[in-house]
């Protein structure tokens, strides 16, 4: 049975817990809605991209001048997974989600006799899969630093990525980011963007109608200069998706901590009252049989 | 006063323009030009460069773009660019530090047509700074 003094110390110990749980998902909460705004502001970029990538492939028509990039190397032997996680932890089950869905996806492959190569995205992430699969993890990108996420981030890490496509070091490119459904939902997704999967291009029609396009220059440059692009956006697009994940499942994971910290406290207390009831009552009976002895 | 239509400039971090204006000139990948009301549909890569939107206002602003591309179809015009920012906001040293990439691309650029790319990319940026400069 632990002493009074014991449990006023548990006690106070929870509280200062609770405290800054509490200030987490404050934080958190604010992170995230500027998170989403970002994700929001990001959108028409990505739709617009997607709309004249439909055009100019159509325009193209699979001809035999599409880019490698798009076409893939005709093989599928190394596979290339980029997985984003969070810098962070204390954001419930966000990272082991992502890392779970990666890990099924490298052990179907290593199966299929396939090679993998992982590039890491957050350390979180590479925490986790560094466990199993140290000798396959190539590089790793820290963006610890990065207090509000640019443009220029997503684009590093596309240039890493199509640079060593282009030395011939892997065939297929996944991108694994946790999709942003809402703040208590976020689901892990498994992205293939290389080659680009914009091949079924989507017939509605695009403000402008089936107008015949004038290229400038010929479709083919256009699209070759595109689709590195393209691929820095998707790149772009997942690690704002992860952010506000991160923050969502931060949130509800903090407000969780929170909730259970003022359930610990009053059992503690709880017991406290009575074990000091229990010693009151201890004392008095002493006295009273020490009284009547006499 | 010409025909007033629908212009967008975005950049991946978020819209910046979209409203009706008269006219805009962009820094086409082939050379300047202006779009206006009704322009035939044509595709085109962008340099680095200032692009000039006059509004339906009267008003005229200036933004310089760092690549990208641009949407042409009679109804509007979208400009994608890969960075953008208002000219009165351009930030110098930034632009310093693209000029110094820029310029290390083109030192240790691996062939020719590699190095002849980095260095059409470096000009564009020292004329953008001339262009911007006195401003």
């Amino acid at each position: 049975m632990p002493s009074l003094k014991d449990l006023r110390n548990r006690i106070a110990s929870v509280k200062a817990t609770q405290k800054i749980t509490k200030a987490m998902q404050m934080v958190a909460a604010a992170k995230l809605r500027r998170a989403q705004e970002a994700a929001e502001a990001a959108r028409p970029y990505s739709e617009r991209m997607g709309s004249v990538l439909a055009n100019i492939t159509q325009a193209i028509g699979g001809g035999g001048d599409a880019p490698a990039l798009m076409t893939g190397t005709g093989k599928d032997d190394v596979h290339l997974l980029v997985v984003c996680t969070a810098e962070r932890g204390l954001c419930g089950g966000f990272n082991s989600q992502i890392a779970r869905l990666a890990r099924d996806h490298i052990r179907k492959l290593l199966a299929d006799g396939k090679q993998v190569k992982i590039i890491c995205v957050g350390k979180k992430g590479f925490d986790i899969l560094r466990r199993d699969y140290a000798s396959m993890i190539i590089d790793r990108v820290d963006l610890r630093e990065v207090k509000t996420l640019g443009f220029v981030n997503a684009d590093a890490i596309a240039k890493k990525v199509i640079h060593l496509f282009n030395e011939g070091g892997f065939d297929i490119c996944t991108l694994f980011y946790s999709q942003f459904k809402s703040v208590i939902s976020q689901i892990p997704t498994a992205q293939q963007i290389i080659p680009a999967g914009v091949a079924s291009a989507p017939a509605e029609a695009i403000d402008g109608g089936n107008a015949v396009y004038e290229y400038e220059p010929e479709p083919g440059e256009i699209l070759s200069d595109l689709i590195p692009r393209n691929i820095s956006v998707q790149v772009f697009r997942a690690l704002l998706e992860n952010v506000a994940g991160e923050m969502g499942a931060k949130m509800s994971a903090m407000d969780n901590a929170t909730r259970n910290a003022g359930d610990m406290i009053n059992k503690l207390s709880i017991t406290y009252n009575r074990q000091r009831q229990a010693q009151i009552t201890k004392e008095l009976i002493e006295i009273i049989s020490g009284a009547e002895a006499l | 006063m010409a025909e007033a239509f629908k212009f967008e400039l975005v950049s991946p971090e978020r819209l910046l323009v979209s409203e009706q204006v008269e006219s805009v000139v962009i820094p086409g990948a082939e050379g300047e030009m202006t779009v206006m009301a009704h322009h035939a549909p044509v595709m085109t890569t962008i340099k680095p460069g200032v692009v000039t939107v006059k509004t339906a206002a009267g008003g005229e602003e200036r933004y310089v773009v760092f690549g990208g591309f641009a949407d042409i179809v009679p109804a509007g015009c979208t400009l994608l660019a890969e960075s953008a920012v208002a000219v009165k906001d351009v930030d110098r040293a930034d632009l310093a530090r693209r000029i110094q990439e820029a310029r290390e691309d083109a030192a240790d650029a691996k062939d020719d047509q590699a190095r002849s790319k980095a260095e059409q990319f470096l000009s564009q940026l020292t004329t953008l700074e001339g262009a911007i400069l006195p401003a």
